[in-house]
């Protein structure tokens, strides 16, 4: 043992012992600061949150004063003669998320399911690296390649097909167009698969393996395990994950400003144009002034009021199923 | 909140403890009670109104090693974390009695308990260094307590004193996180000392480590109790025996209608003594293996 | 009683529908990796044939028509944009983390503060851009501030949430040997905690920037999109890559949209570099760990 060490200082041979002395005021100071800094950055968020309720709602005041209730249930939108009515809008968001989902969700759970349950290790790192990759790409560039490489490929005879088909049942009727909820619906459900099937992943991760094996134990094939161990367990985790995806199509806008056709009039068939309310904001806000700027931010209020819904709801199943 | 006194008078009669330090045989001349590194008068500990540990008065000197044995869950640990107010740290925890550090209470309302880590080293079970380099990771101490002076020499002579400096003298700029079990905690050890501390706790310091590893560790303990108090939480019986001039044996004690647990100082004295004639049936049972 | 173990087979139906399900899982995945093949096949292909350096080092024509010319002002515009949000956003996300797990913990302001940020997460962009509208642009006119301050909001609660995921994963042996030592709770914060987790949030920065790279809509309601090269913070409107894109990808023109596929291919090469520096980022710390 090499102790050839130096006398550390003072300590050596037992000179009068060093009293406590209490940090100076600026280290408690600085200590308690800190903490009252971390606590105001902490509720930023919640000010942030509140500013953008107050501030918005009371740009669009005029507007939901002068609508009324008309603002929400007519779908007559005609700036020009001051009418500012959103229905059409909400018909659009609603319809364009609805096919996302029905697009989506099944192709989601079949990748989740897949990565998890079936895929051999080596091909799971790419798929999930491919998989996410759509998450990282701009929802401009969705717009983009929508318009001019996915709607002549696909989304227009797509259009044309399921109206030729399908076109005796009203929402298929023609004359089909691939700028329509449906070419909207198609790319919004691109753009939601990556979200949903990484948070259903990660759900059906934390499914036991005693699960499994009890319903292998039984006789189950690995199907029948799914089914019956698996997807029971993980029910409430994607809802919630499917919610997110929603809230996700709601809001998003460029891409389907891109591609939902911009006909301002409710369309019953899902293969004509019509309006989503982020698009139609992104798209006149500007050319818009006035009353009409007012309007859109009512519009985004209502939107706002929509997609928060759907998130607190999708947040609590998600939080109740962590704890 | 206050233990009750009679309880711990009726405690010290039963186990011989002594009021004064120089009731037990003095192991070097000159001592009186000041001198005392710590100086612990009925100190109990609560966890959220819950009794761990009770009633529990001992004096720690200077330049000795003090063992603390008992069986697991005798509060050990709790025991060693209220001498730098580690305590503090878990939520709900109360501390009530004295605990002097050279006469001054260390829990006294005006002391900072901040300022007690700063002049008591700690050193715990697994080896914790911090994601730097070996040289940050001495450094960190004198640099948050404002070290003004040759900090290169501070390292370098604490890394001599925790018999690290020949082999980590050519890669101080490494991650610590490279060094092996036994290297990383004498790193603790020579990290804690650059603080010039004059008390070591070491909580479990070697039950991480392999036997090789622990020898050294127990050979650095007797270089460096030529300097510092060390006190010493182990539950290996033939380390305290090894390296302690006292020892403390710590005992549980349960209601049996509450099924409440908590620990006691069932004796404490010269280490040759507890282990060899112990005054109490529990030490006598403890120490030849009957439990524990 | 037939004793026989393949007499317990499962039938022939449930063996088809297992095969069944098997290989729905497989379209699933197909479907999934098609348009990564499309989006990245044409975005490189009319990308490339439209990229130059005069696309790199111009700014945009003042019609569509004119062919030439490039997205200059727009990158400058993200590059400011970007950077401002990032310089606002990532010290007040971390310290909002360091409250959640270090000092407000399980109380109901540090539980609001986690619910609310998780919520705004899902707010749309477009509303974040409303918002900054009403309230900043409006008094104050579009200009590179307002346009930070939306995708500052947007990239807050990413940073704070991703921030806080890799606070936990630090060990309290580490805080242990802080305090020990005479640290205070803020010296441990700063220089044990937060270093150590550094690794981790600069994943979840870099992943913030490359989402707040590629937001468009608020931009067109804070920044509102020019085609001047300009550095004013304030002021004057700003241009941005997504808004160039948006703007040419609705135009009839042909030269107009070329310039819309090199800026994608532009703009999708910038975010990729940031989402890969991140995946590099977090497995190197996984390694040092």
């Amino acid at each position: 043992m090499q102790s050839q060490a130096k006398p550390l200082g003072d300590i050596a041979g037992g000179i009068a012992p060093v009293p406590i002395e209490n940090r100076k005021g600026v280290g408690r100071r600085a200590d308690s600061l800190f903490s009252v800094v971390a606590a105001l950055s902490g509720s930023l968020v919640l000010l942030i949150l509140a500013f953008m309720v107050l501030s918005t709602t009371n740009t669009a005041l005029p507007i939901f004063r002068a609508e009324g209730i008309s603002f929400v249930t007519s779908s007559d939108w005609h700036p020009a003669n001051g009418d500012y009515g959103i229905l059409a809008f909400i018909y659009g968001t609603l319809v364009t998320s609805a096919i996302a989902l029905v697009i989506a969700v099944p192709i989601s759970l079949g990748i989740a399911i897949y990565l998890v349950e079936v895929a051999p290790r080596w091909i799971k790192g790419p798929i999930t690296y491919l998989v996410d990759l759509l998450a990282a790409v701009p929802s401009v560039v969705y717009g983009l390649w929508g318009v001019f490489v996915l709607l002549p490929l696909f989304l227009q005879p797509a259009a044309e097909l399921l109206s030729s088909v399908l076109g005796f049942i009203p929402i298929f009727a023609g004359p089909p167009s691939g700028l329509s909820y449906f070419g909207a619906g198609v790319v919004l459900a691109v753009m939601i698969v990556p979200i949903i099937s990484a948070l259903s992943r990660e759900i059906i991760q934390t499914v036991p393996d005693d699960d499994r094996y009890a319903a292998y134990a039984l006789g189950a094939t690995r199907w029948e395990m799914i089914r019956g161990a698996v997807l029971p367990r993980g029910r409430a985790g994607i809802v919630g994950a499917v919610m997110l995806g929603l809230g996700r199509a709601l809001g998003e806008t460029i891409a389907v400003a891109l591609l939902v056709g911009s006909a301002t009039t409710i369309n019953t068939s899902v293969v004509r144009p019509g309006y989503s309310m982020a698009a139609v904001i992104a798209n006149q806000f500007q050319e818009a002034s006035g009353d009409h700027i007012k309007a859109l931010v009512a519009v985004g209020v209502v939107l706002f009021a929509i997609t928060i819904i759907v998130n607190i709801g999708a947040r609590l199943i998600v939080w109740r199923m962590a704890d | 909140m206050n233990p009750s006194s009679t309880s711990s008078t009726r405690e010290r009669e039963e186990t011989g403890l002594p009021m004064v330090p120089e009731a037990a045989e003095p192991v070097e001349e000159h001592k009186t009670s000041t001198s005392a590194v710590f100086t612990i008068r009925d100190l109990s500990v609560y966890y959220g109104g819950n009794i761990a540990l009770k009633d529990v008065s001992l004096d720690i000197r200077p330049r000795e090693i003090t063992a603390i044995i008992g069986p697991s869950g005798c509060g050990k640990s709790t025991f060693i974390r209220c001498l730098n107010r580690m305590n503090d740290l878990i939520p709900g925890a109360t501390v009530t009695g004295e605990v002097l550090y050279h006469g001054q209470n260390i829990y006294a309302p005006d002391v900072d308990p901040v300022a007690v880590r700063r002049r008591i080293g700690m050193v715990f079970q697994r080896p914790n260094p911090f994601p730097k380099s070996v040289y940050d990771n001495i450094a960190f101490g004198p640099r948050i307590n404002g070290f003004k002076g040759n900090l290169d020499e501070l390292v370098e002579n604490s890394l001599r004193a925790a018999a690290l400096w020949e082999e980590v003298k050519d890669k101080l700029k490494k991650s610590a996180l490279n060094l092996s079990g036994g290297q990383q905690q004498r790193l603790c050890i020579a990290r804690a000392i650059a603080v010039e501390p004059d008390v070591i706790l070491m909580d479990e310091p070697a039950s991480a480590l392999d036997p090789i590893a622990t020898v050294r560790i127990e050979d650095l303990m007797q270089e460096l109790k030529k300097q510092y108090a060390i006190i010493i939480v182990t539950h290996n019986m033939q380390q305290a025996a090894r390296v302690s001039e006292r020892t403390a044996f710590l005992y549980t004690e349960v209601d049996e209608e509450t099924s409440n647990r908590w620990g006691i100082l069932v004796e404490h004295g010269e280490t040759g003594l507890i282990f060899t004639r112990p005054k109490d049936k529990r030490t006598e049972d403890y120490v030849s293996g009957r439990f524990g | 009683m037939n004793l026989e173990i393949n007499s317990s087979r499962p039938s022939a139906r449930r063996l088809w529908t297992n095969r069944v399900a098997t290989a729905g899982m497989a379209v699933a995945v197909a479907l999934a990796l098609i348009p990564v093949g499309l989006i990245l096949y044409y975005i490189t292909k009319n990308g490339l044939a439209a990229m130059s350096w005069g696309f790199l080092t111009e700014p945009t024509p003042f019609t569509f028509r004119r062919p030439g010319g490039g997205f200059l002002n727009g990158l400058i515009g993200t590059a400011i944009m970007v950077a401002l949000a990032t310089a606002a956003s990532v010290p007040l996300g971390i310290l909002a983390a360091i409250y959640l797990e270090e000092y407000g913990k399980r109380g109901w302001l540090a539980q609001l503060v986690r619910f609310f940020s998780d919520v705004m997460t899902g707010v749309p962009s477009v509303f974040v851009g409303l918002f900054v509208y009403t309230a900043f642009v409006l008094p104050f006119g579009f200009g590179a501030i307002m346009g930070a301050g939306a995708l500052a909001i947007i990239m807050l609660p990413i940073v704070i949430r991703s921030a806080e995921e890799m606070l936990k994963l630090v060990p309290l042996e580490l805080k242990h040997a802080s305090f020990a030592l005479g640290a205070s709770k803020s010296q441990t914060v700063l220089r044990v905690v937060l270093p150590s987790a550094l690794p981790g949030i600069t994943t979840g920065v870099l992943l913030a920037v490359a989402r707040a790279a590629g937001e468009t809509a608020p931009l067109i309601l804070t920044a509102l999109g020019s085609l001047k090269v300009t550095t004013a913070l304030i002021g004057e409107p700003i241009s941005a890559l997504p808004l160039l894109i948006f703007d040419g990808a609705r135009n009839p023109f042909a030269a107009g949209q070329e310039r819309a596929w090199a800026g994608a291919l532009e703009l999708l090469a910038l975010v990729l570099i940031f989402t890969l520096l991140a995946r590099i980022v977090a497995a190197r710390s996984k390694i040092s760990r």
